[in-house]
């Protein structure tokens, strides 16, 4: 799995990190996604994919 | 299952397809569309897209390739007329039909109009994308506007406008902007945000009318007789419902769609996004969520319910989140956040200009709202009851 994210889409709603907090965190100053694993073990695959489809920027993108 | 209809191209729609497919449905699945575009994003629509930062193709919310895929029998540009629930079928604008065994409807909402002066050149509504262009290209001629309302969407529309350096007013009848979504105390900051960007506001004021010359606005009129010169005005005093297709159907309506707590409104019939009533266990009734977290949390679980079917649909209990982005701040909200709470600062202090505070009212915590601080608030939305079907 391959993990991109858009920067300058993101919201910093947070959802990425309710739905996957082991591999999304957000920067202090303003909320913007930080990528802790930009390519996951496949047990977290299934959160990864909620995060993507529940980010209401549609900032994240998944590869399988 | 073989055949979905979905009714609605924007957020909620569009997730509602990809779901379905993700789960596994491989039947006849049609979305109709009243845009002709492609399924596109409407937050950026008061922002990035009217300061004009972001080109409108970047608000799309799926590049073709992405679309292509989904096997969507994709009607753009047409708008459903009816339904028959018992036929189970969907008449089109052009008098075509579709018929189905699911339905998702998810046409979200039309603005609301004042009674007067919207016939008038200079007189704005925003929903659409092409709303939020034709607006922009009359900002970019220097007007004076005033913007009517002063809710999510008015608040950030006059930002975006002071960020153009235009001359802008902004009119509410409460005594403070986003008064009913953050309260008084809030509410307060946020004015005192708009005033330091050097918008002028007019609160607890109502508009009585417009004055125009040769078809063109001129002036909005206050109830107490002051007269404030405008070149371009929007009108954002909230939404209605899109369900005005549905009357006479048999889909039950009330303010929206009404549906069971699974999303379920008839056989084979579900509702998501901005146009579904449901009753939610912790918000003590029923409620429409105008959220744009709300369209994608709330389509994905009306489409596995869809599939589930009713023995097995899960009801639908989320905590609701929005945001709004004025010039360099951006409020965040986790509940609600209504007037008349209690409210308590748990981190940072009101006057930095960043800070967390959780909402109290009925003797427990109902929301929590940060002001510029995103990652923060997410430690303390623990503290909102977790919303459990009754």
């Amino acid at each position: 799995m391959k993990i991109t994210i858009d920067e300058d889409k993101c919201v910093g709603a947070g959802q990425c990190v309710l739905a996957a907090g082991e591999v999304f965190d957000q920067r202090d100053e303003d909320g913007i996604v930080v990528l802790l694993a930009p390519a996951p073990p496949q047990e977290l695959w299934a959160q990864v994919e909620d995060a993507a489809a529940r980010c209401p920027a549609l900032a994240i993108e998944v590869e399988k | 299952m073989d055949r979905i209809v979905v009714v609605g191209a924007s957020a909620a729609g569009l997730t509602a397809a990809e779901t379905l497919r993700r789960q596994g449905f491989t039947g006849t699945l049609t979305m109709v569309g009243e845009e002709l575009r492609p399924p596109y994003d409407r937050p950026p629509l008061s922002k990035q897209i009217l300061a004009g930062d972001w080109e409108p193709h970047k608000a799309t919310l799926r590049p073709e390739e992405a679309l292509q895929p989904l096997g969507l029998h994709l009607k753009l540009g047409r708008r459903a007329t009816g339904v028959d629930p018992v036929a189970r079928t969907v008449t089109l604008d052009d008098g075509d039909t579709a018929d189905y065994d699911g339905l998702i409807i998810s046409t979200g909402l039309r603005p609301r109009r004042l009674p007067f002066g919207h016939d008038l050149a200079g007189v704005h509504v925003l929903r659409t994308l092409d709303d939020t262009l034709t607006l922009r290209a009359q900002l970019l001629a220097g007007p004076r506007v005033v913007v009517i309302g002063a809710g999510f969407l008015g608040s950030e529309i006059a930002a975006t406008a002071r960020g153009l350096d235009l001359d802008v007013t902004l009119v509410d009848i409460e005594p403070t902007p986003l008064f009913r979504q953050v309260g008084s105390e809030v509410g307060e900051l946020v004015a005192q945000l708009h005033r330091d960007h050097g918008v002028s506001m007019r609160l607890r004021r109502q508009v009585a009318g417009m004055s125009s010359r040769n078809g063109r606005v001129t002036a909005v009129d206050l109830d107490d007789g002051t007269r404030i010169p405008a070149d371009v005005v929007v009108v954002a005093i909230g939404s209605v419902p899109a369900t005005d297709w549905l009357s006479d159907s048999g889909i039950p309506l009330g303010d929206g769609v009404l549906c069971d707590p699974t999303c379920h409104v008839v056989s084979g019939v579900y509702a998501a996004g901005d146009v579904a009533n449901w009753p939610h266990p912790t918000a003590g009734g029923r409620i429409r969520l105008e959220q744009r977290t709300n369209a994608t949390q709330q389509a994905i679980t009306a489409a596995t319910n869809l599939l589930a079917g009713p023995n097995r649909a899960l009801p639908y209990a989320p905590v609701p989140f929005g945001w709004t982005d004025h010039y360099d701040t951006k409020i965040q909200i986790h509940g609600w956040c209504p007037p008349g709470a209690h409210i308590e600062v748990v981190d940072g202090d009101l006057r930095s200009r960043r800070f967390v505070a959780l909402y109290h009212a009925d003797g427990r915590v109902v929301g929590a709202l940060g002001w510029n601080s995103p990652r923060a608030l997410l430690r303390y939305r623990a503290r909102l009851p977790e919303p459990t079907a009754a």
